[in-house]
């Protein structure tokens, strides 16, 4: 099971000028085993919506519930939240100097599990998930996104998401900044995750190219802090051709 | 010619910086009543809580020795206590030119130095321990250490001090020309220890001299780590490691004098505090002379502060008098927990506490490294580990996010 509910969600982030409210009622339930895709223009929220569900400190949630499998996501903290089961692929993941990504792996593994994996299989399972992403051994002893590129990062991103298994995870434009190939192996991850049993799927993107590797089964398009039209596979089509300009539009008037 | 912007201003200030170089390099004496009594006033005292020094700084009696003083000694090299004439001649070794008055009566009324004397071509596989620990606060008292490497040696020192003490030691240190040498010095005092300590180098031609000092204990450290270089090619790395808690002052200066052409040195310096009146002060001196054409020198300080009530003071300070170097610069920092970091972790199911302790960590993990005592590393990290829990890991609420 991993459904996600978000129901009216509001927030507020606080600038000098006092809160400013940047979601303004989300809604959005992501069924068990369903992808679905969020496009949207700059600005618009989508990082937002990806933090609050993760529950970065620096956002205010004013109104609203999100909950996994029924429970109560928004009272849990950011951690027990990746251990009910969320996980968040950032849109520019952080670096962290003189912690290895072997131990970091190894520590998220441990936490999120509850105990420590099996020594022998887990070097294997690394390994692999560092291979498949196309990121050498080497990756194993540097620091946490020190010096990774772009690309590499997001890799870095998916890598996790095979190895720390969530049931629901939500990408932040973790195909911004990719060459072609790094954009087919990162969907190619995505998808090895998406075939396991029952997983969900938030991803946030501005383009389209990425749903050409990864088929989603609802789009939404996102103006404004909330959920301006959602349809098919078709939809994302139509914004391609036409851009965001109707529902900008229809937001400022 | 690569200089920083920071040196490039000092340059342009130039003129300014007289009066800074007066406090660097003062006419030392070795005659104690060259120099009067510090009041606190003085640039080089102005940070240190001169009332907690129990006297070792003016004229507390030096008395007889409560520290129990063990070594090993690993095959071709001398160690031992040596007084009358041999200790004399030891006095100023280094180079060392008292320019306060307790060091001054270090050299001048303590009646032994330890002596360690790893002859020429000598290298030893083995690091040479000192423990030296201390059995009883209330007894002032001094001492003078004499480590000589011959050229071309090759050797590792570590100054391992515990328990509790109120001790005022000089530590000379010569480096043979070609040798390369590293001398650690760990402060894992107990918590009411008073240590102030002047480690004066000289560095041969061509020699490699590491000095580490790592402070985790003590109500009150205060080293300066200096050195001065015999002739070109030298190079120094000066490393330091400190950890200060709830009402610790812990104090390191460095001051790489360049006084030879073509020397090198590189400093980094980092530390952690936490609780309640936590101080620590980083003074970090280089003096490139007029001969000293060609050197490098970088220095660095980076402060994590984990706690309210903590204080970091950070002060790089560059004397240039020749145009002609090859690169200086120096960075400084003072910083809390980054939220992005511990956001990253915890995102990734690690607790908050788990978050903090891997970046904590993180933080002094190169540094350990650098020291490059394999024997060492293992017991450094234990013993973040171990002030860590005193406080980052003991109270942490994981309150809701969002
Ligand atoms: N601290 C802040 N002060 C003021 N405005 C902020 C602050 N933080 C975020 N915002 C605003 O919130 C809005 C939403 O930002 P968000 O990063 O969620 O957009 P996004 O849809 O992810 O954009 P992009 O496509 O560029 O990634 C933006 O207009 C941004 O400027
Ligand atoms: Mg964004």
């Amino acid at each position: 099971m991993s459904k996600l509910v978000i129901t009216d969600l509001h927030v507020t982030v606080d600038t000098e000028d006092g809160p400013k409210e940047i979601l303004k009622g989300v809604d959005l339930t992501i069924n068990d085993g369903e992808t679905h895709a969020i496009m949207g223009p700059n600005g618009s929220g989508k990082s937002t919506l990806a933090y609050s569900i993760a529950g970065h400190p620096k956002y205010t949630i004013t109104g609203g519930s999100v909950t996994l499998d029924g429970q109560d996501v928004l009272s849990l903290s950011v951690d027990e939240r990746a251990r009910a089961g969320l996980f968040l692929a950032m849109q520019y993941p952080v670096e962290v100097p003189g912690v290895s990504v072997a131990n970091f792996l190894r520590t998220a593994k441990t936490a999120i599990d509850g105990e420590a994996p099996k020594l022998r299989t887990w070097v294997k399972d690394v390994n692999g998930a560092l291979e498949r992403l196309n990121l050498d051994a080497t990756f194993s002893s540097r620091s946490v996104n020190e010096n990774f590129s772009g690309g590499e990062k997001k890799r870095h991103e998916i890598a996790q998401l095979e190895l720390l298994d969530p049931k629901v995870a939500v990408l932040d434009e973790t195909d911004s900044g990719l060459d072609i190939d790094a954009l087919k192996v990162v969907s190619e991850g995505v998808n090895r995750f998406r075939r396991r049993e029952g997983k969900g799927v938030l991803l946030i993107t501005h383009y389209t190219r990425i749903l050409r590797y990864i088929e989603p089964d609802h789009v939404h398009v996102f103006v404004d802090g909330k959920v301006a039209e959602s349809g098919g596979k078709e939809l994302a089509d139509e914004l391609e051709a036409n851009g965001y300009d109707k529902y900008l539009k229809a937001a400022t008037a | 010619m690569t200089i920083t912007d920071s040196v490039r201003s000092a340059l342009e200030q130039a003129p300014a910086l007289d009066k800074v170089e007066s406090h660097l390099h003062p006419t030392g004496s070795f005659d104690v009543a060259d120099h009067t009594v510090p009041t606190g006033r003085e640039e080089i005292w102005r940070f240190t809580p001169l009332k907690r020094l129990r006297g070792l700084h003016a004229d507390a009696e030096f008395m007889p020795s409560a520290t129990s003083c063990t070594w090993n000694t690993p095959e071709g090299v001398r160690i031992e206590g040596v007084s009358g004439d041999e200790a004399r001649a030891l006095r100023g070794i280094s180079g060392l030119v008292p320019n306060t008055r307790w060091a001054a009566r270090v050299l001048a009324e303590v009646p032994a130095s330890l002596l360690v004397d790893v002859p020429a071509d000598t290298e030893v596989a083995e690091p040479i321990v000192v423990d030296l620990d201390g059995k009883d606060v209330t007894v002032t008292e001094a001492g003078h250490v004499a480590l000589r490497f011959g050229r071309h040696s090759r050797a590792v020192v570590v100054l391992n001090h515990t328990g509790s003490s109120s001790v005022a030691a000089v530590v000379e240190v010569v480096v043979g020309d070609g040798a390369d040498v590293t001398v650690v010095s760990i402060q894992d005092w107990a918590d009411d220890a008073v240590h102030l300590a002047h480690h004066q180098a000289r560095v041969g031609r061509d020699a490699t001299y590491r000095h580490a000092a790592i402070s985790f204990g003590g109500d009150l450290v205060r080293m300066d780590a200096n050195v001065t270089y015999d002739g070109p090619g030298g190079s120094a790395e000066l490393l330091g490691l400190y950890f200060a808690d709830a009402g610790q002052h812990i104090e390191h200066r460095i001051f790489a004098d360049h006084t030879a052409p073509r020397t090198k040195s590189n400093a980094i310096y980092k530390g952690a505090l936490q609780g309640e009146k936590a101080h620590t002060v980083w003074v970090g001196n280089v003096l490139i002379r007029k001969v000293a054409e060609g050197i490098e020198t970088y220095e660095e300080n980076r402060n994590l502060v984990l706690t309210d009530g903590c204080q970091a003071d950070s002060i790089p300070n560059l004397e240039i008098e020749t145009g002609e170097i090859e690169g200086a610069g120096h960075a400084s920092a003072t910083a809390r927990f980054d939220d992005n970091q511990l956001f990253y972790l915890q995102s990734r199911g690690v607790s908050e506490q788990e978050a903090q302790r891997l970046v904590v960590h993180g933080f002094f993990n190169d540094l350990i490294r650098k020291v490059g005592v394999p024997s060492i590393e293992e017991r450094l990290l234990s013993t973040v580990e171990a002030e860590l829990a005193k406080n980052v890991l003991k109270d942490t609420t994981s309150g809701a996010g969002a």
